[in-house]
């Protein structure tokens, strides 16, 4: 499990068409702006914020994303947990492997977005849903 | 018992003080180049006077009294302080080491006797090795905070952009390069190409002891990285034993133009921007050119 | 509907990316290029995204495709004044974008595509391929 942190402050957004990618990204980036995180890492925030919400919407027609400030031995950062009720992903594993994918895209989706945030955990069951929770710390 | 050792400490401070003095003041041990033999004084005093003022029969039984409190807050500043002035370790380490030896000493010329004196002195090392402790543990926590300022103050200073020529930037890189360094340097690097509009960076590698494939790795993304921007990097600065290392290692940089030099990698900027450098003949020299 | 402009500029076509593109914005973006693209003759098409503060790799793959879609009907495809922060983003996503060319900005980016179409008459150009 991700070591528990103080939640400073707490929102969600639904993603359940392709119009509502681009206001999230806006909201993930004022948070992050919020938190005084640099431009490179902002960017590598939003960027993999929005490699999960396209995932979503692809294979599981979309969820919803809890956007978090939160404190942990004096770093500040941004929590993001998107839970989906999909189809699950059957190999956590494969999925996170460079180049793989099953729905014709570039396959840089699961893994780049792994390596764009300081942690990254998943948690998939076939048939019931997938959650994606990553952290980006302001100075990280 | 014990408040007649207290009392004996109350009379006894001035001496104590100057017999701790002059310990500290031997040629061997002390070091004016780093601290006033004034403000050694002022130290001392401070100390000897918090330790007379909050010393009591129960805290001196119990080191962990809060009785302590303003003696140990005292003594870590001090060592704190003596960390970033640069003391040795001994040096920090004698200054509670002298009082400790003055000390026994009184007691044994004061108490005559010896089961008293056996048992004041136990208790005496038990106090000073304590505050021994406590000035390490504040010493290296001050030398801990000298290294991270340190540290941030070679990250900042160890990313030069060179503009070498219009249109043409240099970086030479020195240390090891790990991925946090890179993302500074890749920043750095891009933001400049782009406020400067060059064409050209060339990247210099002579600085970094050692390129293994994670390095490599951290070099093709700049260059991919500055390609992206629409700029051309060059890697120079390879060592003959750095090209056998990545030989050696398999690390494929063909797809990237390396040079052995700075100057061939420049010679190289000036032929992508179709630039030429000559050497004016004593022919041309001789008649001066309309400007 | 709304619609992303497309500059004509002689043998060139100029588009500004302003705005965060949503994905079907994105979409039209790449077939009107192409269409205006195949009527007009164009030989070159630059994309400006110093507007641009994140490029997914959805956009990516529309910028490879814009790219790989004029290559057809014989005109290059340049993308102009990438931000370094998308740069370093699009790199360590895993997406370096090998297919595509790229300029600092307009006036370099017109100058590569002039280059690249004299280089079709012979002449080879330094900075890409």
């Amino acid at each position: 499990m991700i070591k528990t942190a103080i939640l400073l402050a707490t929102e969600h957004m639904s993603i359940l068409r392709e119009e509502d990618v681009v206001p999230f990204r806006y909201r993930v980036k004022e948070c992050a702006a919020g938190i005084k995180m640099g431009l490179v890492n902002q960017t590598y925030l939003i960027t993999a914020a929005s490699e999960l919400a396209r995932n979503m919407l692809k294979y599981a027609d979309g969820g919803i994303v809890l956007i978090e400030t939160i404190e942990r031995d004096g770093e500040t950062g941004i929590r993001l947990m998107f839970k989906d009720q999909g189809p699950g992903i059957e190999d956590v594993g494969l999925a996170l492997k460079d180049g793989f994918s099953t729905g014709g895209s570039l396959g840089v989706g699961l893994p780049g977005a792994k390596r764009l945030v300081n942690e990254f955990e998943i948690a998939s069951e076939p048939g019931k849903g997938t959650s994606v929770t990553i952290i980006r710390w302001a100075n990280g | 018992m014990a408040t007649e050792i207290i009392k004996l400490l109350k009379d006894k401070q001035a001496i104590i003080l100057e017999r701790w003095m002059e310990n500290q003041l031997t040629p061997a041990r002390v070091r004016e180049d780093l601290i006033s033999s004034d403000d050694l004084r002022a130290d001392s005093v401070a100390l000897i006077t918090a330790l007379v003022s909050n010393l009591k029969e129960k805290s001196l039984n119990d080191t962990d009294s809060a009785d302590f409190n303003p003696i140990t807050e005292l003594l870590g500043s001090i060592s704190f302080s003596r960390a970033k002035q640069g003391f040795s370790p001994r040096e920090t380490g004698l200054f509670i080491v002298g009082l400790k030896e003055v000390l026994i000493a009184v007691i044994q010329e004061e108490v005559k006797d010896p089961r008293q004196l056996v048992d004041l002195s136990l208790k005496i090392h038990r106090l000073m090795d304590n505050l021994l402790i406590i000035t390490f543990e504040t010493y290296i926590k001050g030398r801990e905070e000298v290294i991270l300022a340190q540290t941030d103050e070679i990250a900042e200073i160890s990313i030069p952009v060179i503009r070498v020529w219009d249109g043409i930037l240099a970086l030479p890189i020195i240390g090891t390069l790990d991925s946090a360094r890179t993302q500074v340097i890749m920043e750095a690097l891009l933001t400049e190409i782009v406020e400067s509009s060059s064409d050209i960076a060339i990247l210099d590698i002579s600085g970094v002891p050692t390129v293994d494939s994670m390095v490599a790795q951290h070099l093709l993304k700049t260059v991919s990285a500055t390609r992206l921007l629409g700029a051309t990097c060059i890697i120079s600065g390879i060592r003959p034993e750095i090209a056998q290392t990545i030989v050696h290692l398999g690390i494929d940089l063909s797809s990237i133009v390396t040079k052995s030099t700075m100057a061939s990698a420049l010679q190289h900027a000036f032929q992508l921007l179709r630039l030429e450098v000559y050497k004016r003949t004593p022919a041309n020299a001789s008649h001066v050119k309309p400007e | 509907m709304e619609r992303i402009p497309i500059l004509r500029m002689g043998q060139f076509l100029l588009v500004t990316i302003q705005i965060d593109l949503y994905d079907r914005l994105a979409l039209d973006l790449a077939a009107d290029l192409v269409k205006t693209a195949s009527k007009t003759g164009a030989r070159g098409i630059l994309i400006d995204i110093s507007a641009v503060d994140i490029v997914d790799s959805f956009m990516g793959r529309i910028l490879s495709n814009i790219g790989a879609m004029a290559k057809l009907i014989a005109a290059e495809t340049v993308v102009v004044g990438m931000q370094p922060a998308v740069a370093i983003t699009l790199v360590e996503l895993g997406l370096p974008l090998n297919g595509i060319h790229t300029a600092l900005n307009v006036e370099k980016g017109m100058a590569l595509l002039r280059s690249k179409i004299a280089g079709i008459a012979g002449e080879t150009d330094p900075n890409n391929d």
